[in-house]
């Protein structure tokens, strides 16, 4: 059943102000949810001032200074810092984004940063993504052929390549997927944005022989039809991709088999 | 009861309905119909609208007219529970969605046998 309000015991509380940086003129101030399971307390979200003037102008770089400069509690998933590992994912100033490439400048006011919506969290801006990859494992994201092997590699022409495009370059970080209002209602059912995505891009393989099999597993009221053409996974993508085009182009495949 | 299941079983759960397609592509079919029945039906409603009992009866006794009302209410009930089932099944589940969806399907199942009756009685009591 749809939850309008969140549980009492995560209802969000007015954290702790942390002191500004001493002799500092160029301030920034970050909003920052958290949450830690082990004290029992509600979430809380806590005022940061950063000083600009000795801090990259990422919104991670700023996440990354005040964990080395003001309060090493604060807990966040980060590796690559360019935009392909996917691990920084979480929501700013009401958007998700990749905090790696999403710089200070692009928010007016104080940047606030909660985790990525609608999921259950492990730790402050930690969100735990087990359900997310276990759909993404579901799909079979994998070549499947029934033709031996060749020799050498599978071909496939230039035209036939390009036709991934747009749809390999996910980064599995899952703003799309956790934007979607289909997919907060109904995520134990409906697979998201990014799964979805992901299933075009094999069912788009022309190397791949197990698209009727494939479409045969989403063709499902919930799987696939719970996507509602509400577009926040094209709006939010940090890569840019259009994963509403793509699940698009499943519901055209799955009308092309029957009509 | 099922604390140890795995998070693939749960993405799994019974597996694909193996449906969905038709409805998807029923609720298109049955848009592009009343695309083009809400105009004329909106049209000779229009005309029918505050007029006298003989009046409605003079417009509805016209074939086209009475076709057209008889289609845009038919059409729109079926769209409604096309719709309706979409809406209860993304925000009421378990079993209390199951009762919303069947008191919708007989609800509106109603609303659409009334609107017929009435409009043939109209139509054929001219």
């Amino acid at each position: 059943m749809v939850e309008l309000a969140l549980p009492k015991n995560s209802r969000i509380r007015v954290g702790k102000t942390w002191p500004r940086p001493e002799g500092a003129t160029n301030l920034r101030k970050f909003q920052i949810y958290r949450w830690v399971p082990e004290d029992g307390e509600n979430p809380r979200v806590d005022t940061y001032f950063v000083d600009l003037d000795k801090c990259g102008p990422m919104v991670l770089d700023a996440l990354i200074w005040i964990k080395t400069n003001i309060d090493p509690t604060l807990a966040f998933r980060r590796s690559c810092r360019e935009g392909i590992c996917g691990s920084c994912a979480m929501n700013i100033d009401g958007q998700n984004h990749l905090a790696c490439i999403y710089g200070m400048d692009e928010v007016k006011g104080d940047i606030r940063i909660y985790p990525l919506p609608h999921t259950q969290v492990v730790r402050d801006l930690v969100p735990d993504l087990t359900h997310f990859y276990a759909q993404h494992a579901s799909i079979r994201p994998w070549l499947e052929t029934r033709t031996p092997a060749p020799e050498k590699e599978w071909l496939q022409s230039p035209e036939d390549r390009a036709r991934l495009d747009g749809l390999y370059e996910c980064v599995m970080c899952a703003s799309c997927s956790t934007s979607c209002p289909s997919y907060w209602w109904n995520s134990d059912r409906y697979l998201g944005p990014a799964a979805l995505l992901a299933a075009e891009r094999w069912l788009e393989d022309s190397r791949d022989e197990a698209t009727g099999e494939r479409l045969d597993d989403l063709e499902d009221p919930f799987r696939l039809y719970r996507c509602h053409t509400i577009m926040n996974c094209t709006q939010t993508c940090p890569k840019g991709l259009n994963p509403a085009k793509a699940i698009a182009e499943i519901k055209k495949k799955m009308v092309a088999r029957m009509v | 009861m099922h604390e140890h299941r795995t998070e693939r079983a749960r993405v799994s759960g019974l597996g694909s309905a193996r449906s969905g397609t038709g409805h998807f592509w029923e609720q298109r079919i049955s848009a592009i119909a009343l695309a083009f029945l809400a105009p004329f039906f909106v049209y000779s409603f229009a005309h029918a609208l505050g007029s006298d009992y003989a009046t409605v009866r003079a417009i509805y006794s016209q074939p086209f007219n009475a076709i057209v009302a008889l289609g845009f209410v038919l059409v729109a009930c079926l769209h409604l529970v096309q719709g309706l089932a979409v809406i209860i099944e993304d925000y009421v589940h378990g079993r209390a969605g199951i009762v919303w969806l069947i008191a919708m399907r007989l609800l509106v199942g109603f609303v659409a046998l009334t609107g017929a009756f009435a409009i043939l009685k109209i139509a054929f009591s001219a």
